[in-house]
């Protein structure tokens, strides 16, 4: 019997609509209403300074490590935006831009990079989850999200972030299989910001997008430039559209960049360089919406200053926080206290009356500089 | 009333929970349509339906990965891992996330699910089928880990872990799934986690044991009564985690010894746990060192070997006449 090909029947499509030179394909431009559009600006330039702010603040000793997102606020802006109040949100640790659009308010992030976890606690009302750190892990539980939701039926859609480097994690591929076979609400936003830490895309895959690995699961990804604020808009409600009307899982591939540090502890010089920064820099997702937004004349004067100074009251507000206490570290380990952990409370009581530790910001001493910190200037702007 | 071995006292309680509240469903390897590859999920896809007892994929990881997202949505869900030795493969979310969600979002996310996992050694089985890891999850802050003893315990504890607030790891011996039928009533029964009950009252020496094991220190227990007149207290632990410290600090303060036996091999083991917390309430009383009958510090020995591995009533009797006579 010869041989007969029976798969793969598939196509990968790339979108774009509005370039790096600024070239709008009007065909596919979403109609976004004009005061959307100034939020998501907004959203997106708030994204930037304040990610800019935080790693001065790292530098200060006045946060702790967080992974920086600058270069990807259109990826995050432009898919969250398809979401309601009412979908869910799972983010993993680099999607500040999209926390804040859900809710997020700034001082909290800060108090959670600050090593308070107060920080990480949801609002009653707010469907998202925390950050979630181990690579990928954070992918099964929005299927399962989605999976109780289907099964309350509920109006729900779940949106789940993981970047280029989650793909290469079993937990990644699981949670696709699962989405697949179920055939839940589900839309899984790959951030390929090109780099995870020191290993670049190539190093990661032999997948020549990574849109496609949806495929091998049963249903469709698609491959965005994640630049665009508008492309990913356009893919993502889409995407949205689909899971809400029963129609399955979809996977977004945000082809964007990281243009600072994978952390405020890396240095990027040592495996990267400066001319491929550079011509990413020139791709920029934030001119290119200034400039769509600016033919529109929807551009609203002294925003960034704006921005600044919604951010400087709310450092002003983390900064003002009261210390934690130390002993509620024993609250939330389970709904109701063990004797074990009673004891151990009364044992820190105690400690604590008989010695109290000193207040953390009573010296704030800097931190101890990682490796190359010093050597690197791209972070400091 | 009537008489059940473990498997099906463990599926009436699956059953009755499943009844009681649409909250609870149940997720793992061939519970379906298979009813399990031990049958304690049986008839429960044909009452229930494939969407409240979900044939997965084979993959643990996203097994407990979903199901911990299933709980933050408020169900909750009972995982099924076809056998503990299988656990590593989501052991990450298991520490990572379902024992953490709790503390991690301040109390605004919990992970009411259940682990349920077959354990333990003694039923001719290949590797990765005989283990005992309870150590690995007693360890962790934000789980509890239950191992119930017989069918009595296993269906009243197993009602309890699904209406537990936090997530349970619970150890069900394979030894003992169809070793012994117990009266099991009717009616929906449950026992307190964290709670050791005393199975049999002595005042010369303190065996604690759980799982297959009680039924081991039961045997030694008599033995020791009938051929050196000795009267031995069985501590039935039932809860690993969080330890009943009360319990066993007041056993030992009334008899001054005391023997742990345990399927894990014994180093850093739960032996160690209960040892140190019973020099720390009973100190005083102690008339000699407490003693761990455990399994041996080995990967795995292959069911040829078992015997020599897993503890049995001589090597009990043998450490208890070691401890009375020191």
């Amino acid at each position: 019997m010869p041989r007969t090909p029976i798969e793969p029947r598939f196509k990968i499509e790339y979108l774009s609509i509005l370039d790096s030179e600024g070239s709008l394909d009007t065909a596919l431009e979403p109609d976004i209403p004009p005061g959307d559009l100034k939020r998501l600006y907004r959203a997106m330039v708030l994204g930037r300074r304040l990610d800019e702010r935080m790693v001065r603040l790292q530098r200060q000793g006045r946060i702790g490590t967080f992974a920086p997102i600058k270069g990807q606020e259109a990826a995050q802006i432009g898919s969250v935006f398809a979401l309601r109040r009412t979908d869910w949100m799972v983010p993993s640790f680099r999607e500040t831009a999209a926390m804040l659009w859900r809710g997020w308010p700034i001082e909290k992030l800060l108090c959670l990079f600050a090593g308070r976890l107060e920080g990480g606690q949801p609002a009653p009302d707010q469907h998202d989850l925390p950050i979630t750190i181990p690579v990928a892990t954070q992918l099964p539980h929005a299927v399962g999200l989605a999976y109780a939701a289907q099964y309350r039926g509920d109006d729900v859609v779940v949106m789940a972030y993981c970047g280029d480097g989650a793909t290469s994690e079993g937990d990644f591929h699981e949670a696709l299989n699962f989405a697949g076979v179920w055939h839940v609400p589900v839309v899984f936003v790959v951030q390929n910001n090109q780099w995870a830490i020191s290993i670049p895309l190539k190093k990661q895959t032999h997948s020549a997008t990574l849109a496609q690995k949806a495929l091998g699961y049963g249903f469709p990804g698609i491959q965005v430039d994640g630049n665009d604020l508008l492309a990913v808009y356009a893919a993502s409600r889409e995407a949205v559209a689909r899971a809400r009307h029963g129609e399955g899982p979809t996977l977004i591939e945000c082809v964007t960049y990281r243009l600072g540090v994978h952390t405020t502890a890396d240095d990027p010089t040592r495996y990267r360089s400066d001319e491929e920064v550079k011509a990413w820099e020139r791709k920029d997702p934030l001119p290119r919406a200034r400039a769509y937004l600016e033919k529109k004349n929807l551009l609203d004067d002294g925003l960034e200053e704006q921005v600044d100074a919604e951010i400087a009251r709310a450092v002003e507000r983390f900064e003002t926080m009261a210390d934690a206490d130390p002993l509620t570290i024993f609250d939330h380990v389970f709904a109701e206290r063990p004797a074990h952990l009673e004891a151990q409370r009364a044992e820190l009581r105690e400690r604590l009356g008989a010695d109290p530790p000193r207040r953390v910001d009573e010296e704030r001493p800097l931190p101890t500089p990682m490796r190359g910190q010093r050597k690197t200037s791209r972070w400091a702007n | 009333m009537g008489k059940l071995n473990m498997v099906k006292a463990l599926n009436l309680a699956l059953l009755q929970e499943m009844e009681r509240d649409d909250g609870v469903v149940i997720i793992g390897e061939d519970v379906g349509v298979d009813g399990g590859v031990f049958r304690v999920t049986e008839d429960l896809h044909r009452q229930f339906g494939g969407t409240r007892v979900i044939d997965s994929p084979l993959a643990e990881a996203a097994i407990i990965g979903t199901a911990v997202g299933m709980a933050l949505y408020g169900l909750k869900p009972i995982c099924e891992i076809q056998f503990s030795g299988f656990a590593f493969q989501c052991f990450h979310q298991i520490e990572n996330h379902a024992a953490r969600y709790r503390a991690r979002s301040q109390g605004r996310f919990h992970c009411q699910m259940v682990l349920r996992m077959p354990y333990g050694g003694g039923v001719r089985a290949l590797e990765h089928h005989t283990e005992s890891e309870e150590q690995f999850y007693a360890h962790i802050p934000g789980l509890k880990m239950v191992i119930p003893s017989g069918p009595r315990t296993a269906r009243a504890l197993l009602a309890s872990a699904i209406r537990d607030p936090d997530p349970v790891i619970f150890f069900e011996s394979k030894a003992l799934y169809h070793a012994a039928k117990e009266e099991v009533p009717d009616e929906i029964e449950t026992m307190p986690i964290g709670r050791a009950r005393i199975d049999r009252e002595g005042r010369d020496l303190t065996l604690i044991a759980y799982g297959a094991m009680l039924r081991v220190a039961r045997e030694a227990a008599e033995v020791l009564r009938e051929e050196d007149g000795v009267e031995v207290e069985v501590i039935d632990l039932l809860t690993v985690s969080p330890l009943d410290r009360e319990t066993i600090s007041a056993s030992v303060q009334k008899t001054g010894r005391a023997v742990v036996v345990h399927e894990a091999s014994r180093n850093f083991g739960p032996g160690a746990e209960i040892a140190a917390s019973i020099m720390e309430g009973a100190f005083l009383s102690l008339e000699a060192p407490v003693r761990r009958v455990t399994a041996y510090d080995v990967p795995f020995v292959g069911f040829a070997r078992e015997w020599v591995h897993i503890p049995d009533a001589a090597r009990v009797v043998s450490a208890a006449r070691d401890t009375l006579a020191y």
